[in-house]
């Protein structure tokens, strides 16, 4: 499912706690009327246009009010130009809005590198008090969202091209990693649309005789620290995934645990500080990336080797 | 609304805000002049047209966005009864709960600034959930003539009229100068009046130290169809012999004599 999909499947959960709670309201930035809200709440549903910076100050002043905001805006645009919104009006005067972000990662392919969200968790990690979630799949982005109504504070919900994960309901503690599948060769830390890539690298891995443990990291902030220690413990080879640059991101997070605990060893899955600028869509980009199934089954094998 | 005794009140309020802004100006490198060109119109908020609360409804809204004017607001704190008037001088001190620009750290500070541009939206957002409640409440944002050069301010301006919102006001502390130096001369704004028609606000321009012309327009954007901006013409410093309608009054430290210098000519106010 795409990000916009997905955003639009959680639009049904944020209809759902606008029913059942009348601080709920739904700042878009040139949305349109939002199947499954707007009719229901017509004046609920605030679109300011394109202006990423009125967005999060509106949706702040709404929270300072005593609303319950959800903002709908795109993930790089919303990040990027309304990163100090984010942090000044909502972190710092703790105004709880909560953020549905489609379009993370690379999922806008061929649109450019404008429309990529490669540094938005790099960015965000930053912000005391902020809370970023990333959901593995759509029944988990669901979740996700219905979790971030009662998180104290801002949240951030990630929203990338999203499999469904058959089997795959696990119920949604905000802040604890899922073990996705068992194993003490290594460990594949992934978050959002890569814990899938996790997945089948896992069963490429497995005909190899080679048993990974295959994390799933839904909250990227506050980190599950203790999640990642144990996986180094118990493998001493950890692997992370994402769709985003691999400084300061997920890898960017494990690397600093694994840092101060000293031990483990790590091999980072993502992009490597240049623009994604080659014309291709999503899938093909991803390849050419290598975050894919081979490029983590190849990581791994590499720290086995090792 | 403008009797005599209430405008008698008003102007010696804002006397008394000026001195307690000159209290940290001597021992503080601070944001003097944009503090005092805006005392007059704190006055007339604070102790006339903000309405606090009551049982019947909830409190008016106030958002500093020229957040380097922090001490005219800690004034306005002292005079309200939240801080004490010995705070002043250990502003920005350690230990102290007033810093350079408003935090919460600071009592019945509403909204923390200091990157400018930002209390706008945040002042839409508060009255479209005020309106959203019905509720009376409005909401006051009070603006520097140089943060209009920021554009987030303008895209804020753009979107508040599409909600209706007359319970919103922007205030314009149009003094003249920042911190590079006249604005003239830096990015010019005129025709200041005509930008925020243009942006379908209803517009009002008054004498910033003319506190019967300030209410006026005050009750005036109170009764308004849609939000107001109030263009009010000031004097960086006003009150402080020397460094009044300077450029060093943006940002400045008072030596001693000066501080007193000042102090005397503001007790010599009518």
């Amino acid at each position: 499912m795409s990000g916009y999909a997905g955003a639009l499947s959680g639009m049904k959960v944020v209809s759902e706690l606008a029913a059942a709670d009348a601080r709920v309201v739904l700042v878009s930035q040139d949305f349109g009327p939002i199947r499954g809200f707007t009719e229901r709440f017509p004046h609920r549903h605030l679109d300011v246009g394109i202006s990423e910076e009125t967005l999060i100050g509106v949706a702040a002043g709404l929270a300072h009010a005593g609303k319950l905001p959800f903002v709908l805006g795109m993930a790089p645009f919303v990040t990027m130009r309304g990163f100090e919104q984010i942090r000044d009006d909502c972190a710092y005067n703790r105004n709880a809005v909560k953020f549905i972000a489609p379009f993370s990662g690379l999922e806008a392919g061929a649109w450019g590198a404008t429309h990529h969200a490669i540094e938005d968790i790099a960015l965000l990690r930053t912000i005391p008090g902020l809370t970023i979630l990333s959901p593995a799949d759509p029944g988990e982005a669901q979740r996700a969202i219905r979790a971030a109504a009662t998180i104290d504070g801002p949240v951030y919900v990630r929203l990338g091209f999203l499999k469904k994960i058959d089997g795959y309901d696990q119920s949604f503690e905000p802040g604890q990693i899922v073990e996705m599948r068992g194993g003490d060769d290594a460990a594949i830390v992934a978050t959002g649309s890569t814990v899938a890539t996790a997945l089948a690298a896992h069963t490429r891995l497995a005909s190899q005789g080679i048993a990974a443990r295959v994390l799933n990291v839904h909250t990227l902030k506050p980190l599950d620290r203790a999640a990642i220690e144990r996986a180094a413990r118990d493998t001493g080879r950890l692997v992370t995934v994402e769709e985003h640059f691999i400084d300061g991101g997920l890898g960017g997070a494990v690397a600093e645990i694994l840092a101060e605990l000293g031990a483990g060893r790590l091999r980072r899955v993502g992009v490597r500080d240049r623009f994604c600028s080659e014309v291709a869509p999503y899938p093909e980009l991803l390849r050419i990336h290598g975050i894919d199934a081979p490029g983590v089954e190849a990581a791994v094998c590499e720290l086995m080797q090792a | 609304m403008s009797d005599p005794a209430n405008i008698a009140a008003l102007k010696a309020r804002a006397a008394t805000l000026r001195r307690h802004i000159l209290a940290p100006a001597s021992t503080y490198f601070a944001h003097l002049g944009g503090a005092m060109s805006c005392a007059d119109i704190m006055a007339a908020l604070h102790f006339h047209f903000l309405r606090f609360g009551g049982a019947d409804h909830r409190p008016d809204h106030f958002l500093m966005s020229k957040g380097h004017a922090v001490t005219a607001l800690h004034a306005c704190l002292v005079e309200l009864g939240h801080v004490d008037a010995a705070e002043l001088p250990l502003s920005g001190q350690s230990g102290s709960r007033l810093a350079g620009h408003p935090t919460k750290r600071a009592p019945l500070v509403e909204f923390a600034t200091g990157s400018l541009g930002h209390a706008l939206a945040v002042g839409v957002g508060i009255a479209l959930a005020e309106q959203l409640d019905a509720s009376p409440s409005r909401t006051v944002v009070l603006l520097g003539d140089g943060e209009l050069q920021e554009g987030t301010i303008w895209e804020a301006a753009l979107a508040a009229p599409r909600f209706g919102l007359p319970n919103l006001l922007a205030i314009v502390d149009y003094n003249r100068f920042q911190s590079a130096g006249a604005v003239d001369d830096v990015v010019p704004l005129e025709p200041l009046a005509d930008k925020w028609r243009a942006f379908r606000w209803r517009v009002r321009e008054v004498d910033g130290h003319d506190l019967p012309a300030i209410l006026d327009a005050l009750h005036a954007a109170a009764q308004a169809d849609a939000p107001t901006a109030l263009i009010a013409h000031t004097v960086k410093g006003k009150g402080v012999p020397g460094v009044e309608g300077t450029a060093r009054a943006h940002y400045t430290q008072l030596s001693a004599e000066e501080a007193a210098r000042a102090r005397a000519a503001l007790e010599a106010t009518p």
